[in-house]
């Protein structure tokens, strides 16, 4: 993959994941969204760094979730019943994978093969993994949330950097005025996409309504 | 803690939605002192949802402060009576709001009527097809109202939220271009319709040459600049996708913040409180006649607000809570299947028919603003529903959302849910699929109710309501024909490929599906099977009205928020027309 990343003064630093955390996670969202010929993977997207800010913010601390007990497993239907937060799930989950990688294969799982990575990956996923604290699916599942939101949703966040996830997709982000007289027309419309960063941060101006100027691609994707 | 009693007023609104910022409108207008109690914030809607910052799919759709704070109140949900509740601890199915302008700030503008059909379902069900075709368990009731007496209610609204669409029944006189399947209309939308979209315009020749008569359906998005009835000036929508789930920036999409409460605070005997959440409504020794509320105010003093009128104008759950935590109605008990405050809870089927192609692209993240084609032909009674074996029905449409990276990507069935292969898949069909959206009926059931939960409380002490909610036989077979339906238009369309969603066997809380959360208080002629009168009038405290959602004796398919808006206006004029002269029991 030849794109180039722009430099992200955020990207290598972390306010909750601890180094082994982010090693591992690092790892595994890179097996989740990999990187191809179509464009970077989740790691260099910034994703683990996302994470970090999610954990870190109102989300990982549960903070509009209803946390009182008491806490009984409930069924599929019944949703999140665990008594942990996420950050609190994160860093058991994490710690208790990394075991289980030392003892079936001498080794973290940061450092296993990529297709070893996908094949633990699974299991977890078909929740084949014993952990002693949690059930491995639902680790997968808020892993695999996370990933997707963290390589889709605007780079504010610190993912999606160079908005790679909405290049992948041919997705504009921010609209333009425009759209009042485009939604009937059947011509593929494709633009360089523009983030709410960008215009937080000046790099986009806006008009009087708030929307950007589109650079709009001729002949489909770059 | 010591109890500070506000000077009493002639009527306290609980909620400033869609129901308690139109009734305070209409009542504070008739020259009536009127106090609004709402527990969420008051936002402004000029500099809180302001572009670019609402563009933020994150935001909005997973963390936003918009809807319901769970950690303070919450609801359980079970399946059925066998299983232990648990609290819903994040949001998932559905997301109430919590904010000055409510659940509707953040609608999706689906400004659909209801058909005379939906009204009085059991009558004419029973009346066509035999009292056995009806399933045994289920408590499928007529409202008591009468089309012609709701219609000039529907069309208040309608001139309220600006809505945008094309009369397909002119006073009997079926119109070209519209809904030959509506009930009749006394007169044009306020504004013009939506315009179609290319995915529309496939949708709607693929319809047509199977038999159906497509329309575009209306819209409570300004399809032009317009001032409403109230004289507030709303914009012409922009279709800058970031529509369901947020405030629009453009204040284009008609909903309590942008074309009621511009005029509302201009009334000099209303007032509005914010982050106020009322704890119960009080009543006098005779337990017949409301006195008023008692509610926290924001710097936590307990307040008791008197009023010789009480609106009960919130979230359906919040509506049927307040009823039973002020003792009001009885409860509604499923082993005897006696009692009314909880009974008929009820919410929204559908699903959808992806197709995705190869040879063509679309636009998806343009729309918002509920631009959609659709076709009624599966809806209400319009078909022969014998040979089918169910009740009920749905409307289809091809709406441009404004799809969303983060959950507007569907895939074809068979594609790994990650990976590389996962990735591929989402670059190809991102831009190649266009969907067939299926909204339908839902019936309400013995076995289906809400109560108070014997464990949970929430911040303020008080029980969670506890949901016991889930699909029945009658609507899984109406949405397996359906699908097959739409499957059919899909395969009209000449997709190279096909998928879809349904929303499975049993109803769960995770993942988003509907904020069409109705019932538990509904209205009715039979006191015995309906906490409220026609007039949406408690049949116990005749000086209580609880309006809203609530009041839906089952859910028809049209998505509830023109009909909740209807029932507002047709009881507030019931208040100042007949009520204020004669108080008491109105039926």
């Amino acid at each position: 993959m030849e794109t180039v990343l722009s430099d992200n003064p955020i990207g290598g630093s972390y306010i909750y994941l601890q180094e082994p955390e982010v090693r591992f996670l690092e790892a595994a969202v890179e097996q989740l969204i990999p990187t191809d010929e179509l464009s970077p993977g989740a790691r260099d997207a910034g994703v683990v760094v996302y994470i970090d800010r999610q954990l870190a913010g109102s989300w990982g601390t549960h903070g509009r979730q209803y946390r009182s007990g008491p806490w009984l497993q409930g069924t599929p239907q019944q949703g999140y019943q665990s008594r942990f937060t996420p950050q609190e799930v994160y860093r058991i989950a994490i710690r208790e994978i990394d075991q289980h990688c030392r003892t079936a294969f001498g080794r973290p799982f940061a450092q296993l093969s990529a297709d070893a990575q996908t094949q633990l990956l699974q299991q977890l996923e078909k929740d084949e993994v014993e952990l002693a604290s949690m059930s491995s699916k639902f680790f997968f599942d808020l892993l695999w949330r996370n990933t997707e939101e963290g390589y889709f949703s605007d780079p504010l966040y610190g993912g999606n950097r160079d908005m790679v996830g909405w290049k992948l997709l041919g997705f504009p982000g921010l609209p333009t005025s425009d759209y009042r007289d485009l939604i009937t027309s059947s011509e593929p419309y494709h633009a360089e996409p523009v983030s709410v960063l960008d215009v937080q941060t000046g790099r986009v101006a806006v008009d009087a309504q708030g929307f950007p100027r589109h650079k709009v691609i001729k002949g489909g994707k770059e | 803690m010591s109890v500070t009693k506000m000077k009493p007023v002639d009527v306290v609104v609980v909620g400033s939605g869609v129901v308690g910022s139109i009734m305070s409108m209409e009542l504070a207008s008739a020259g009536m002192s009127v106090v609004c109690l709402e527990r969420g914030k008051q936002f402004d809607i000029g500099t809180d949802f302001h572009a670019p910052n609402v563009f933020d799919e994150l935001k909005f759709d997973r963390h936003s402060d918009i809807f319901q704070n769970l950690s303070r109140d919450t609801l359980t949900f079970r399946n059925n009576g066998g299983q232990t509740a648990l609290p819903m601890r994040e949001m998932g199915a559905f997301k109430p709001g919590e904010m000055v302008g409510g659940t509707s700030a953040h609608w999706g503008a689906n400004a659909r009527r209801f058909l005379p059909h939906d009204f009085a379902m059991r009558s004419q069900i029973e009346a066509r097809y035999g009292r056995s075709f009806i399933p045994e368990d289920c408590n499928l009731q007529d409202w008591g109202l009468e089309w012609d007496e709701i219609e000039p209610y529907y069309d208040q609204f309608e001139n309220i939220f600006g809505v945008g669409g094309k009369a397909g029944n002119l006073d009997g006189v079926i119109q070209e271009g519209g809904n030959p399947h509506e009930g009749p209309r006394s007169r044009e939308y306020p504004n013009p319709p939506t315009r179609q979209t290319y995915q529309g315009g496939l949708f709607a020749k693929a319809a047509r040459s199977l038999g159906y008569v497509p329309f575009q359906g209306p819209s409570a998005a300004m399809t032009q600049d317009y001032r409403n009835l109230y004289r507030v000036q709303m914009l012409q929508c922009a279709h800058g996708g970031f529509c369901s789930s947020h405030v629009c920036s453009q204040g284009a999409k008609a909903n309590p913040l942008t074309a009621v409460m511009p005029a509302l605070m201009r009334q000099p005997t209303f007032e509005l409180r914010p982050l106020c959440h009322v704890l119960r409504v009080n009543k006098d020794s005779t337990g017949k006649k409301a006195t008023g509320v008692t509610y926290i105010d924001a710097r936590g003093n307990e307040i008791v607000q008197e009023a010789s009128i009480v609106v009960l104008g919130a979230y359906c759950f919040s509506n049927v809570r307040l009823m039973l935590l002020s003792g009001i109605g009885t409860p509604y008990d499923p082993a005897t299947g006696k009692g009314v405050v909880g009974r008929n809870y009820s919410y929204q089927q559908g699903g959808s028919v992806d197709v995705f192609f190869d040879d063509r692209e679309f636009n998806p993240f343009i729309g918002g603003g509920m631009v959609n084609t659709s076709i009624d032909e599966f809806n209400g009674d319009v078909i022969d529903r014998g040979p089918l074996g169910f009740i009920g029905g749905a409307y289809f449409d091809a709406v441009a959302r404004g799809a969303a990276p983060i959950k507007g990507k569907p895939v074809p069935p068979g594609t790994p849910r990650w990976g590389a292969e996962w990735k591929k898949a989402v670059a190809h069909n991102y831009r190649r699929t266009m969907s067939i959206a299926m909204h339908g009926t839902c019936l309400s059931y013995k076995q289906n109710y809400l109560d108070l939960d014997p464990t949970y409380k929430d911040a303020f002490g008080q029980p969670l309501l506890r949901m016991t909610f889930d699909w029945h036989q009658n609507e899984l077979r109406m949405m397996e024909y359906m699908t097959e339906r739409a499957s059919e238009i899909g395969r009209a369309l000449g997709g190279a490929r096909f998928g879809g969603k349904s929303k499975g066997t049993h109803f769960g809380l995770v993942g988003y599906q509907s904020t069409h959360n109705v019932g538990g208080a509904v209205m009715g002629t039979d006191p015995s099977t309906s906490a409220v009168n026609k007039y949406m009038q408690s049949w116990d405290v005749p000086n209580l009205f609880v309006v809203g959602g609530s009041a839906f004796p089952q859910n028809p398919a049209n998505g509830p928020t023109e009909t909740i808006g209807m029932l507002a206006c047709w009881a507030a004029d019931a208040i100042k027309e007949n009520y204020v002269k004669r108080p008491g029991a109105l039926v």
